[in-house]
């Protein structure tokens, strides 16, 4: 094997600069390993670190600030057999600090080299997410109010299985790469080094320096025994194996005549809990299972058991547009929140639409026709007063008739949650008090 | 016959499948959620990959790291997800990464309403990007579309190697719709082009006569370059003007030179109409409805239900309102898409009407606004 270096582009650093270095090692490092240039992926990206992939014949990915982890990570998942090296600054560390959290926690099989020089070179020598509080940076006063981040103790509660901390003068910096890339999960390097063209110009950086710098610092010395566990996307392609396939999409044919003909618009009014969305399916498929073509919009708030839910079912022997309702043929009001959210719906409705008003739910004055059912009373919980309603209107024949709603429940629910629904349509009954 | 039920959301999922699409990256958001959801159960046992970001920007960086490994790769997100996604839409229309990006539209600005619907970012899909490059954008109407839109947004990524966004809504994502998936037609699907045997080949090479570089996935036995900075036919960094120019050129004509290939669109003529409707998205779904029930008293229109967005299908909008006078646009915003109707159009009369409060307009409303004279 020999160098991948690209001869006709070769390394463009300042004279001095730590990242010559360790673009050479990181060659050797390949030669050691035998790897083609085929067989590797360098992602980089902004920064001087950000020149790594043109100097190399490998393949090549280079983007933006801090999200190279990102790039690599759906490079890796997709070509597992890649070794994907990646490159980035402590600037794209500070930037891209997410992504370095998520890929920790992850322990998807790639390298990552932090090329550690405390400041933003190529903009300025800024300060960035490692610069020392004492340091004169490009930053005024601002690094002073600051404490760098030490990133090996962060990948490393974060979970990374691999974390080293070397200088970029380490003699034995070679083989620790290969370490690194070799691991068989994610593996970070903090590669600290002199930045000549900038950091070295106000701050008087040595490798003595450095070396006693690390020194005072907790050892990161490779293998974190706690975090060891399987690579993220070898128990990927397990666990996913092990899935089910997804059923295909059920396609209902016409078993049942609807009990009326042509259009027909349900609006169910209630609060969340009450599986009104739930009911707008059931009823859909009620529809469907009579040759009917349906549409259910929804409305809701955020909140997840609390708040307003109402649901908007068209069935029709027509296509169907606007999936809006303003003229209903019934509307069930079974919550207070629901109600108050379409008010206005009540204020033009004539005799022919159809109410079915739950005791204890108020509704605006209204020339429609209103039923009041008393849910409770017959010992149904709110939350199934959704299903009840659209029960009561299968029992009348209005809109659907048992056998289609029969029907929609077998479909749509199981066990349990069936059998229940069955007795429910079986025993619920309108009042005779109103 | 038969008829499932499907929303939105589901049928955008079933048709990226369709479409060879097996690598998903999303972060939850309302309304777009189910989209995620429902790859997390298509992708996984057909070998296929659906992970969760840790944000948007890295969910749709992983995108970007699978589609040049050689994936056709999906990503859906709603308005605030939209914000994250932009310097990476700036990346894949610049390197020419072919994706396909949903928005499933809520009512803006910023978190706004998570669960009402709006076209707020019908400008934004197009232009929220650094360099003002196009991109193609195609909007749903309903179910069948969001199924069948999604396969062209597919074959459209592959063949331009350009981002392309679908334009959905609270409205269309979240709504259950039936729809007979045995008769829907179904676009031939296509794959992006590899290099003929034995040619040579550079990542951002166009053979003679083409407007789009083959593709060679990063990983295979060629080595292949992908860089967001100012490149040449290399791959590498270049700073001559003629072909950074000459690049960026490429870029805009290989879309806009070619838009009449992909101009989608529904036509409702009215015999002795002046007066043109053109609407798109849920919106449509009103509009149709009027459209067909058309009184003896009310104004005659016809109707432009547009699904290709952008580029703007100018020639198609010039020739299908030749014959009127006046033009009514009507969208589910302030007036986004009205400027490059009044752009492509303008020596017609141009009305608008929209609508920004969570609610859909009306039948009733677009009536008012067609019969005012």
């Amino acid at each position: 094997m020999s160098s991948l270096l690209n001869t006709a582009r070769p390394p463009a650093f300042c004279p001095g600069c730590a990242h010559d270095r360790i673009a050479k090692v990181l060659d050797k490092c390949f030669e050691n390993m035998g790897l083609n240039g085929n067989q590797i992926a360098i992602i980089s990206d902004i920064g001087c670190g950000g020149l790594f992939d043109t100097f190399f014949h490998t393949h090549a990915f280079h983007g933006l600030h801090g999200r190279a982890l990102t790039y690599a990570t759906g490079l890796k998942l997709a070509r597992p057999e890649l070794e994907v090296v990646v490159i980035m600054g402590d600037g794209g560390l500070g930037i891209g600090g997410a992504h370095l959290l998520g890929v920790c926690r992850r322990n998807l099989s790639l390298t990552l080299i932090i090329l550690n020089n405390f400041n933003f070179g190529m903009t300025g020598g800024q300060y960035s997410s490692t610069t020392p509080p004492e340091a004169q940076v490009g930053s005024g006063f601002l690094n002073s109010l600051e404490r760098p981040l030490d990133v090996c103790q962060v990948a490393a509660s974060a979970g990374a299985p691999f974390v080293i901390r070397r200088s970029g003068m380490d003699k034995n910096l070679a083989e620790d790469m290969e370490k690194a890339i070799r691991f068989d999960g994610f593996s970070v390097m903090d590669i600290w080094g002199i930045c000549p063209g900038r950091y070295q110009k106000q701050n008087k950086l040595t490798p003595q320096g450095i070396d006693e710098a690390l020194a005072n610092l907790p050892p990161a010395e490779g293998l974190v025994k706690e975090n060891m566990r399987k690579e993220y996307g070898q128990a990927y392609r397990e666990t996913a194996s092990r899935q089910k396939a997804s059923p295909v999409p059920l396609r209902i044919g016409k078993l049942f005549d609807p009990p009326e003909p042509g259009r027909r618009e349900v609006v169910i009014l209630g609060s969340a809990g009450q599986r009104i969305v739930t009911a707008g399916e059931i009823l859909c498929l009620a529809g469907l299972t009579a040759g009917l073509k349906a549409t259910q919009k929804n409305e809701y708030d955020i909140t997840v058991l609390r708040g307003a839910s109402n649901a908007e079912v068209i069935l029709s022997s027509e296509e169907i547009g606007f999936t809006g309702i303003e003229r209903p043929s019934v509307i069930a009001a079974l919550g207070q929140e629901g109600v108050g959210r379409r008010r206005h719906l009540f204020e033009s409705l004539k005799q022919e639409t159809f109410i079915l008003q739950a005791d204890g739910v108020e509704i605006p004055d209204t020339d429609a026709m209103v039923r009041r059912v008393n849910f409770k009373g017959q010992g149904i919980k709110s939350s199934d007063w959704a299903l009840a309603s659209i029960s009561l209107l299968a029992k009348l024949h209005r809109v659907i008739s048992p056998e289609m709603l029969r029907s929609a429940l077998e479909i749509r629910l199981k066990e349990q949650s069936l059998i229940a629904s069955l007795e429910l349509l079986d025993r619920v009954e309108m009042d005779n008090s109103t | 016959m038969t008829q499932c039920l499907l929303e939105g959301n589901e049928a955008i999922a079933r048709g990226a499948v369709y479409s060879g699409c097996r690598f998903f990256a999303g972060y939850p958001i309302t309304p777009a959620t189910s989209i995620s959801n429902t790859m997390l159960q298509l992708l996984p046992p057909l070998g296929g990959i659906c992970i969760q970001g840790e944000d948007e920007i890295a969910s749709i960086g992983y995108c970007l790291g699978a589609s040049m490994a050689g994936m056709k790769v999906m990503t859906a997100t709603s308005g605030p997800g939209m914000s994250l996604y932009s310097e990476n839409v700036s990346f894949a229309i610049g390197s020419e990464i072919p994706i396909v990006i949903v928005d499933v539209q809520r009512l803006g600005p910023s978190t706004g309403s998570a669960t009402r619907g709006a076209d707020g970012d019908i400008q934004f899909m197009q232009w929220g990007n650094s360099g003002g490059l196009p991109v193609i954008v195609l909007a749903p109407v309903d179910v069948k579309d969001c199924f069948v839109l999604t396969m062209h947004a597919f074959n459209l990524a592959e063949e331009y190697r350009c981002p392309v966004f679908v334009a959905s809504n609270k409205e269309i994502g979240l709504t259950r719709e039936s729809i007979d998936l045995d008769t829907v037609e179904r676009p031939a699907i296509y794959t992006r082009a590899a290099p003929q045997e034995g040619k040579s080949f550079l990542p951002f090479g166009t053979p003679p006569g083409r407007m789009v570089p083959d593709f060679l996935p990063i990983g295979g036995e060629t080595l292949v370059r992908q860089t967001s900075s100012t490149h040449g036919p290399n791959g590498y960094i270049t700073v001559d003007p003629d072909e950074i120019g000459g690049i960026r050129q490429r870029l805009k004509d290989k879309l806009i030179s070619n838009v009449d290939q992909y101009s989608y669109y529904e036509e409702y003529r009215k015999e002795a109409a002046d007066t043109l409707l053109i609407t798109y998205g849920v919106t449509a779904r009103a509009a149709r409805d009027l459209f067909h029930n058309q009184g003896a008293d009310s104004r005659p229109f016809s109707l432009l239900v547009l699904k290709t967005l952008w580029p703007v299908p100018e020639s198609l909008i010039q020739e299908k309102a030749r014959a009127v006078k006046r033009v009514v646009m009507v969208e589910m915003n302030l007036g986004q898409y009205v400027r490059e109707v009044e752009r492509t159009l303008p020596d017609k009369d141009i009305e608008f009407f929209g609508q920004m409060n969570g609610k859909l307009i009306t039948p009733g409303q677009i009536r008012k606004v067609i019969d005012h004279v």
